[in-house]
């Protein structure tokens, strides 16, 4: 059986990160080169190796009605804040599109942790008859795309892709899907993280997978930089709104860019290793290339899944050098917003579109000195200044651990 | 022993904190799904705040009778101290 082939196009975003509350102060942030990285000052991280974070710019709690916030955990709290902003954008409410044709695909990579430790804490001091009755619904991971769901008022369904940093660009290429197999008009796609909590906090570094630049929150995210030593766990959530193109056109909505194509490959390696030279990495570009109709030449821009880690980064590299070539401009920005895990798919998707709407391609910061693998050196990595370009198609990729890869395709609107 | 007047501004209390209801809004006749909105999960919460504040246990199958706002106060009223 063939692919259904339609044109998708992103008719709007949202996203509230460690730059920005919304899109347009993340997006400013970006290109101005800040950082939305800080060190914990609370007193249980003291004794941490890694003690950076990028925590929230907006605090969520303020930009939701007391009652609403009360009942969704922060990674619901964010997931809703993104999606709305993008309902919004897109003018979904006004659309006409019947609630029937309205799906939602959104995910996370630990979803609601921190609901379920704080809980834990309260079964362990004050006895199960105290545990809130919120709990489950709180702590499941498709609770951000049901509380999405329940938001912009979707009934042809909600699904909640669950694969770990790979979430937020998997449930873009299944938002595509759904599309094209005429299962929905229009879909919010993201992803949403929040987990910042002494537990996820230990455990990631029990893996040697933060960057314990302590002294340097600001300097501690450097992708593909040979001074790299991990990454730096971020909380946010970002969405985008997906439709047909004749939709789209018929309703006179406006058009940021097209979803040209998506493609997903297992490693089939390591649990959490990635495969050295990147081998599935590669295999999912190069089918996402395919899929949208165009060539590795066509590609412009990579927005690098590159989250800081020693073997992650080089392994990419290989990826994109192999499937793609060395001619497209690269970009690292979790350089700037730490690792979102589930929503970085999502909102490096958003920075993607707007580098091809806006035609500039953010730098990668701290890139003070880029790591001799070959591959590395080869690539053109954006550094320093933004740099402004002339492209028609653009790459953004996100793995996961657990081997998933995924890439998608976005070309000008 | 609370007045029933203590009792209905207590519950006015809980329902403002647990659902966002105004306490005006809070009156006896009132139904929590019905007028307030309020959902089962909800009424779980309600019910630990009630033993919290007054002291009283509302037990799963006693919770499942009380409908309204009325309902509650005199539950209260009934079993308190």
């Amino acid at each position: 059986m063939s692919t259904p082939t339609a044109d998708v196009v992103v008719t709007g975003l949202g996203a509230t990160t460690p730059l920005g509350g919304d899109v347009a102060s993340t997006w400013e942030a970006l290109l101005a080169g800040r950082s939305g990285v800080s060190r914990l000052t609370d007193d249980w991280a003291k004794e941490f190796p890694a003690q950076l974070v990028a925590r929230l710019a907006n605090d969520p709690v303020q930009q939701l009605d007391r009652v609403r916030a009360r009942r969704l955990d922060r990674s619901q709290q964010v997931a809703v804040i993104a999606a709305e902003e993008a309902w919004r954008d897109a003018k979904g409410a006004d659309s006409g599109v019947d609630p029937l044709r309205i799906a939602v695909v959104f995910g996370t990579g630990i979803g609601g942790a921190v609901t379920l430790l704080d809980q834990d804490d309260i079964l362990e001091q004050k006895g199960p008859k105290r545990v809130s009755p919120f709990t489950i619904p709180m702590l499941m991971p498709n609770g951000p795309a049901a509380a999405v769901g329940l938001a912009v008022g979707a009934k042809a369904g909600v699904h909640a892709p669950v694969s770990a940093c790979a979430s937020g660009a998997e449930a873009i290429r299944w938002g595509l899907d759904l599309l094209r197999f005429d299962r929905a008009d229009m879909v919010v796609v993201g992803g949403a993280e929040a987990c910042v909590h002494p537990l996820p906090m230990a455990g990631f570094a029990a893996m040697r997978a933060m960057s314990t630049r302590n002294d340097e929150p600001e300097r501690a995210s450097r992708p593909f930089d040979k001074g790299r030593d991990g990454f730096v766990l971020a909380e946010g959530a970002a969405a985008l709104v997906l439709e047909r193109a004749d939709a789209a056109a018929a309703r006179g909505a406006t058009v940021y860019a097209r979803l040209a194509g998506a493609g997903a490959t297992a490693d089939g390696y390591d649990l959490v290793a990635p495969h050295p030279e990147g081998e599935g990495a590669g295999r999912a570009i190069a089918a996402a290339i395919r899929d949208a109709g165009l060539t590795a030449a066509d590609i412009g821009h990579v927005n690098a899944h590159a989250t800081s880690t020693p073997i992650g980064d080089t392994a990419e590299a290989n990826a994109i050098r192999h499937g793609i070539g060395e001619h497209p401009l690269v970009t690292a920005t979790k350089s700037q917003t730490g690792h979102l895990l589930g929503a970085a798919g999502a909102l490096e998707s958003v920075f993607t579109i707007l580098a091809l709407r806006d035609q500039v391609v953010p730098a990668t910061a701290n890139l003070d000195d880029p790591d001799d693998d070959p591959a590395v050196q080869a690539l053109d990595i954006v550094r320093r200044e933004p740099r402004k370009s002339t492209f028609s198609a653009a790459l953004n990729d996100s793995f996961g651990f657990g081997g998933h890869n995924m890439a998608l395709v976005f070309t000008t609107a | 022993m609370s007045s029933t007047q203590e009792i209905q501004a207590g519950v006015a209390e809980i329902l403002e904190e647990v659902a966002g209801v105004t306490p005006a809004d809070a009156t006896p006749e009132k139904s929590f799904t019905d007028d307030l909105d309020v959902d089962s999960l909800s009424m779980v919460e309600i019910a630990t705040a009630v033993e919290d504040k007054f002291g009283v246990a509302i037990p799963d199958d006693e919770l499942g009778n009380i409908k309204t706002v009325g309902d509650a106060i005199s539950y209260i009223e009934k079993n308190q101290g």
